[in-house]
């Protein structure tokens, strides 16, 4: 490397020079602040004071808490929400794909919940939601259902997110349909002469060349799944019973409700090795499951 | 199939069987596609029903959303609920507030992911496959787990119920998924083109602003639109950072307006629909860029 022209040189210089922005960004705004999580994971600090070391209390305490345990039951139970919102969305790439009139108008439909997701969208739903009034439970009845209270009940406070996350399903069809279109025609066409009917060319040939992208929204699916905040501190607070108790919920009213900061750095840490963990889990089998063309 | 049957000589029975054949083939694409259809526009209607039902929510008089049976298309419609829950509290302020942060931190986003996107995909420097890679592991740190020492750092800069925090690291390149993206457009433009530049005397600051940068343009569009509706809709950052109610976002007003008129369901969806109309418009505006930025995200992630 060192035998490179002084114009290599120069050059990397300059590549340096783009890159710097991201350099310094990287450190002050992701990696420092990574370490410094860590660091005050290891004292107790209600940011006034000054900081005191107390080596790993915060992690064994957590291992007595009983609502770090329930929002880590929470953030798994909603987990349900990935492989229906992945199932979902392929559905609806693949009807989209059949070469239907009105694409744009069915995929624009589809994809809108996607750009609206925040509070104003949480409050809607809070409303649909509404026992007596909302629009789910007014639907319920036309049919002779009487539906539970949803937000205001431990058992149906959890599924009724989830059935909100599903509104979101197009931002995953998206993904696939692009994935769909970009399958070679020639595939199918070889398969039609050899007699493969619709079922198996979907087996052997649509599924296969998905995978990478049920990888990838597997994975997105995940980490947000455990990075859900704005609806349960809009429409639940975390309740009733704690039924909604999701991990960053639980992490931000440590932070800045109780300001433990020393606590939620501990929690902010396990959050990082859950997702860091999982990633890496379902990277590693996917080499089993997920076919690359280029390989 | 039909090529080996095409391949014999028919007879008249054959034929007639033949035809017959392709007739049955013609019914069940066209019942095929009928369910196609109907199952499309069930899901629609499925999807469209929560708008529609907010929609006609925010016209009604307030106090009738309680009412059953349900009016579906309130008569009159009461227009007035969206400029009066507007004025009960200072929208206007929070909407400018809003408006500045998402335009300074979109034009941080495209200024700095362009110039470091650049300096990955056309400069060779030592150490490039090995930071890139860092780029690309940051799009997996979850946000949450840094807040604490974010908002530290922040207190001891001074930023904290400032706009700083939500507006200065997007100059930095924080988004490192903007970074791959335009890493990935700008390594399509042929090296040639920089060659001749060059040759004309260009420095490499030049090139970057004079011939890449104008040959990507649809990938700022991308990023425009998603740095858009991300800052627009974000309320963690403003829950944190923010705290004078002079200083809120609009996601946070509405928050604020969720606490204070808790049961006024009328105007609630009122404003929360003009809250959510700028990302709808432009998304029906920029429709062309946000699919291909999700599209590509599948490609090439």
């Amino acid at each position: 490397m060192l035998g490179k022209s002084p114009i290599y040189w120069k050059r990397a210089l300059e590549g340096y020079m783009f890159i710097s922005p991201w350099i310094i960004g990287f450190a002050i705004f992701t990696a420092g602040p990574l370490i410094g999580s860590f660091t005050i994971s290891l004292t107790e600090w209600n940011i006034v004071g000054t900081p005191r070391f107390i080596g790993l209390k915060n992690y064994e305490a957590m291992l007595q808490d009983k609502l770090f345990w329930q929002s880590l039951k929470v953030t798994t139970l909603y987990l349900f929400n990935v492989p229906l919102n992945l199932t979902l969305g392929l559905l609806l790439a693949i009807l989209l794909n059949q070469k239907v009139r009105g694409l744009g108008i069915f995929r624009t439909i589809f994809y809108l919940p996607s750009v609206t997701a925040g509070v104003a969208t949480s409050l809607l739903w809070m409303w649909i939601f509404n026992p007596r009034f909302g629009m789910i439970n007014i639907l319920l009845k036309e049919v002779g259902i009487t539906g539970p209270a949803w937000l205001g009940s431990e058992t149906w406070a959890l599924p009724a997110l989830i059935i909100m996350s599903m509104w979101g399903v197009g931002g995953g069809m998206l993904i696939y349909l692009g994935a769909l279109q970009g399958i070679p025609t020639a595939l199918y066409e070889a398969a039609t002469l050899d007699g493969a009917g619709v079922w198996r060319k979907f087996l052997h040939i649509t599924i296969p060349m998905i995978t990478p992208v049920l990888l990838l929204n597997l994975i997105m699916g995940i980490i947000s799944s455990f990075q859900v905040f704005t609806q349960a501190y809009i429409m639940t607070q975390g309740g009733p019973n704690y039924a909604t108790l999701f991990f960053v919920l639980y992490l931000y009213q440590q932070a800045f409700r109780w300001f433990n900061m020393g606590y939620a750095s501990a929690l902010a840490w396990v959050l990082f090795l859950i997702i860091l963990i999982c990633t890496y889990l379902v990277l590693h089998t996917s080499s089993r499951w997920v076919y690359y063309e280029n390989e | 199939m039909t090529k080996q049957a095409m391949g014999r000589s028919p007879t008249k029975d054959r034929s007639a069987q033949l035809v017959e054949y392709f007739q049955l083939q013609h019914v069940r694409e066209r019942i095929t596609k009928a369910i196609i259809y109907i199952l499309l526009i069930l899901g629609s209607i499925l999807v469209m029903l929560p708008f529609l039902w907010m929609i006609s929510t925010s016209l009604k008089k307030p106090g009738t959303e309680f009412t059953i049976p349900v009016q579906w298309i309130p008569n009159p419609p009461r227009w007035q609920n969206y400029p009066e829950g507007w004025s009960v509290l200072p929208f206007n302020l929070w909407l400018l507030n809003t408006v500045a942060i998402t335009v300074v931190a979109t034009l941080g986003s495209l200024i700095s992911s362009a110039l470091i996107g650049f300096g990955f995909a056309r400069i060779d420097f030592p150490g490039r496959t090995v930071l890139f890679m860092l780029v690309l592991a940051t799009m997996m740190l979850p946000y949450p787990s840094i807040i604490v020492p974010l908002f530290v750092l922040y207190k001891n800069l001074g930023w904290l119920d400032t706009f700083k925090p939500l507006t200065i690291p997007a100059f930095f390149g924080v988004n490192a998924f903007y970074i791959f993206l335009l890493r990935q457009f700008f390594k399509t433009i042929p090296v040639d083109l920089d060659d001749a530049a060059r040759v004309d005397g260009c420095t490499t600051f030049g090139v970057f602003r004079y011939i890449a940068v104008p040959l990507i343009k649809p990938a700022l569009g991308i990023i425009f639109v998603f740095s858009f509706m991300q800052n627009w809709n974000d309320f963690l950052g403003p829950l944190i950072y923010l705290s004078s109610t002079e200083k809120f976002t609009l996601a946070l007003g509405l928050r604020f307006f969720q606490s204070q008129y808790r049961v006024e369901w009328t105007l609630l969806m009122a404003v929360s629909l003009i809250v959510l109309s700028p990302c709808i418009v432009l998304f029906f505006i920029a429709q062309k860029y946000y699919i291909q930025g999700i599209v590509i995200t599948g490609i090439k992630g």
